[in-house]
């Protein structure tokens, strides 16, 4: 019996070794101390000045290669659309990475157009969760997506604070995640800003090194403190994002999630991953004893006996 | 079935035809020992085999016709709404129900504990089938499932607790093939790759309740990645894991005692005395066990509320239907188990493990689809999703059945020499038609 026990301890020490191997995290970055590569890009965007043109739109839809939309990009009736009920306004989907809702102030006043988009987070949810690595934040800021590779299990569309990432549901044969990737293959590894920041014709969207916005940004809210709210969305929202926004209107009026955590996505799953090591080193350990204390002395009788004899 | 009893059937359980002493050829296993005519009739008599036709009729053609047109074609899964039912009942309700595998290895093999041994087989039987369903579920959900082994040998996301989950289901399968396996060495008489398979049961035990430990603890991990979407009362950064290990504990237990009163009422004739002596006072084994999870499992959810100053949500419309699920599915079951178990009521415990089993189903439905976006928008699925669904179920419920009635998970398996055999049907100790115990030579398991 001791025989048996002690292959099937090494069966179990190899088994568990292996997964040991293969399922810990082998990445060396806790969640916390990651704000980014130095040299990465962002976009400010200035709600205040806003007009809801939609060109942002449109320059996407043509430097992405999208479909065109059944309504075009100069028809505004698309501010009035709501779905599921009228509880929700247009998102990004398969054929726009980029989408500007209008929102009616509480206090009334003007409206405000909103822009949503992939917002390039420092450390991407979308990354972390996705078992196969399809995601990679480039040294530039980009969030962006390795089709090649996606199996499809829509970790990430789940994982995303900001709801961005589509999914080509329609596909049968090559489904898809899509989503804004700064512009990245076209534009941003050559340096140039994504076609959205470089139509804007009322300069909404500021391009540059991300802690030059950060600077720019709280500059603006110091030079004009009763036109701004006093909060960068983005600075320190799930670890900080490569797009911020500023406003003059509270931002959960407009459909801003602020009630997001300050720490990365991954930081609530290390809790679990980081016990991952410890169970696998453990638990051979500690079952095998259990099994020794509890069979031992009874091995002998049950040799000489046939199990199912033993009754009642 | 009843019908071929009454006429003197006796179900196949040993190496040899009783007359003449011939060994079963391998088509005779596989119908039962009855004759194409017989064994078809049998098929065609079964009234549940013609509401599984129908189920298969509506829903194979459904399934087609997802693989050609897509998802978006079968599914309500959208860009809010990325899990559906395959998921959300499929993996997260499937795993939980398949924790029967590990728990009773763990009972019988680690502990010790030969008095649950009648039930071990059908134990480990349910965590297989569960885990590969789960997975069969997963191939129609997944975007591209002919990439399903991308995770392991193309592309590493060793940081995703999905990948975790991908490679310890991938693994526990293989463990778990290994383990029901013995009974199908039995089955085809293949000794040595059964002495080989019993030689490493402690390990592949071992190996069970690591995996077992993770993957069901990383079901709930998953969920930490959508802090803000899940209902708050039924996330918890720090005790996700642990609420879905404990309660994959009682879930498992639940599953078999369900299962089992399920093949006592329905296939009688295929179990031995053993299973069927032996039943009630394993039901009340198993049952102990389950209350103890369930009673630990409410504490911990009280805490995981504690320790996240939730209370004030359950004065809400949420809180409501939170405590409902804790009422029906957790408090109601320790109650119920608590009397029965006192007063020896088996038929309780019966009714209590299903209870439980609906709970959970519950708790998992909450948390993957319907408290899920519970500040967006209520999602209900497609209805050809649910009819995939119930189709896919329909599968697994044939696929159990089919091994039940063949491998010796019921009833032990006799597999006596031809030499011994001959000598004994000589002297008239050939079994006869009623189910009886083994006769005096050795059973398989005296073997080593």
């Amino acid at each position: 019996m001791s025989g048996i026990s002690r292959r099937g301890f090494l069966a179990a020490a190899v088994i568990g070794g292996a997964s040991t191997l293969v399922g810990t995290p082998t990445r060396g970055w806790s969640a916390n101390s990651f704000d980014g590569y130095p040299e990465g890009m962002g976009v400010l965007v200035d709600l205040t000045r806003c007009v809801g043109c939609r060109s942002c739109e449109a320059a996407c839809n043509h430097e992405q290669g999208l479909p065109e939309p059944d309504l075009p990009f100069d028809d505004m009736s698309v501010f009035d659309q709501t779905f599921h009920h009228g509880t929700q306004k247009r998102r990004t989907d398969e054929n726009a990475y980029t989408v500007v809702n209008r929102y009616e102030p509480e206090e009334g006043g003007a409206p405000v157009y909103r822009k949503i988009q992939c917002n390039h987070c420092n450390e991407p949810a979308c990354l972390t969760s996705c078992f196969v690595n399809a995601y990679t934040k480039t040294q530039e800021g980009a969030v962006i997506y390795d089709s090649k590779v996606c199996v499809g299990c829509r970790n990430c569309m789940v994982a995303c604070p900001f709801r961005i990432p589509a999914y080509a549901y329609s596909s049968a044969l090559n489904p898809v995640v899509r989503k804004c990737i700064f512009c990245y293959d076209t534009r941003l590894s050559q340096g140039r800003p994504p076609a959205c920041v470089e139509i804007c014709p009322q300069e909404v969207l500021t391009f540059g090194y991300r802690r030059d916005l950060l600077k720019t940004a709280h500059d603006r809210i110091r030079t004009d403190p009763e036109r701004y709210i006093d909060h960068v969305y983005g600075e320190k929202e799930v670890g900080g994002t490569a797009w911020l926004y500023i406003s003059a209107v509270p931002f959960e009026e407009l459909g801003f999630d602020t009630s997001l955590q300050r720490e990365p996505i991954l930081a609530n799953a290390q809790d679990f991953l980081s016990n991952v090591p410890m169970v696998l080193a453990i638990w051979p350990a500690l079952f095998m004893g259990f099994h020794r204390l509890s069979t031992k002395g009874k091995e002998r009788e049950e040799e000489s006996q046939s199990f199912d004899r033993e009754e009642g | 079935m009843k019908g071929l009893l009454e006429n003197g059937y006796r179900p196949i359980d040993s190496l040899q035809k009783s007359p003449g002493g011939r060994r079963w050829t391998f088509t005779e296993k596989m119908l039962l020992g009855l004759s194409p005519r017989e064994y078809l009739n049998q098929v065609l008599r079964n009234p549940l085999n013609w509401v599984f036709a129908a189920v298969f009729a509506v829903g194979v053609p459904l399934i087609l016709y997802r693989y050609l047109f897509g998802l978006g074609a079968v599914t309500h899964s959208s860009n809010d709404y990325p899990w559906g039912l395959f998921l959300g009942f499929g993996l997260f309700v499937m795993v939980p129900l398949s924790a029967s595998g590990f728990l009773l290895g763990t009972t019988v093999e680690l502990f010790g504990r030969k008095d649950f041994k009648p039930i071990e087989r059908l134990a480990l039987l349910n965590g297989l089938l569960g885990y590969f369903f789960a997975v069969v579920y997963l191939m129609v959900d997944l975007g591209q499932p002919w990439r399903l082994p991308y995770p392991m040998f193309v592309s590493w996301g060793t940081a995703a607790v999905l990948f975790l989950v991908g490679w310890h289901v991938a693994t526990y399968l293989s463990v778990q093939i290994m383990e029901v396996s013995e009974s199908f060495f039995e089955w085809v008489n293949w000794p040595n790759a059964r002495a080989y398979i019993k030689r490493i049961t402690i390990g592949l035990t071992v190996a069970g309740i690591i995996l077992s430990t993770l993957h069901q603890g990383a079901l709930g991990a998953l969920f930490t990645y959508a802090p803000g979407k899940v209902h708050p009362l039924w996330y918890s950064e720090n005790y996700l894991w642990i609420f879905y290990f404990c309660s994959s504990v009682f879930a498992g237990l639940c599953m078999v005692i369900v299962v089992s009163t399920v093949v006592k009422r329905t296939m009688a004739w295929r179990c031995d005395r053993n299973f069927l002596d032996n039943l009630d006072r394993i039901t009340l084994g198993l049952a102990k066990g389950a209350s103890m999870a369930l009673v630990t499992y409410l504490v911990i959810k009280l805490i995981g509320i504690a320790h996240d100053n939730e209370w004030a949500y359950l004065a809400t419309g949420w809180g409501r239907w939170f405590l409902l699920e804790l009422l029906l599915g957790v408090i109601t079951p320790i109650i119920l188990f608590s009397v029965a178990i006192r007063r020896n009521m088996v038929g309780l415990i019966r009714f209590t493990a299903f209870l439980t089993v609906l709970g959970i189903v519950l708790n998992r439905l909450n948390t993957a689809l319907i408290a899920f976006n519970w500040n967006l928008y209520q999602e209900i699925p497609h209805l050809f999703e649910a009819m995939i669904s119930v189709t896919l179920f329909c599968v697994y419920l044939v696929t159990y059945r089919f091994i039940l009635y063949r491998l010796p998970v019921l009833y032990a398996w006799q597999s006596v020499p031809d030499e011994v055999y001959a000598v004994e049907l000589e002297r008239g100790l050939i079994p006869g038609q009623e189910l009886v115990p083994a006769p005096a030579y050795q059973r398989i398991e005296d073997s080593p």
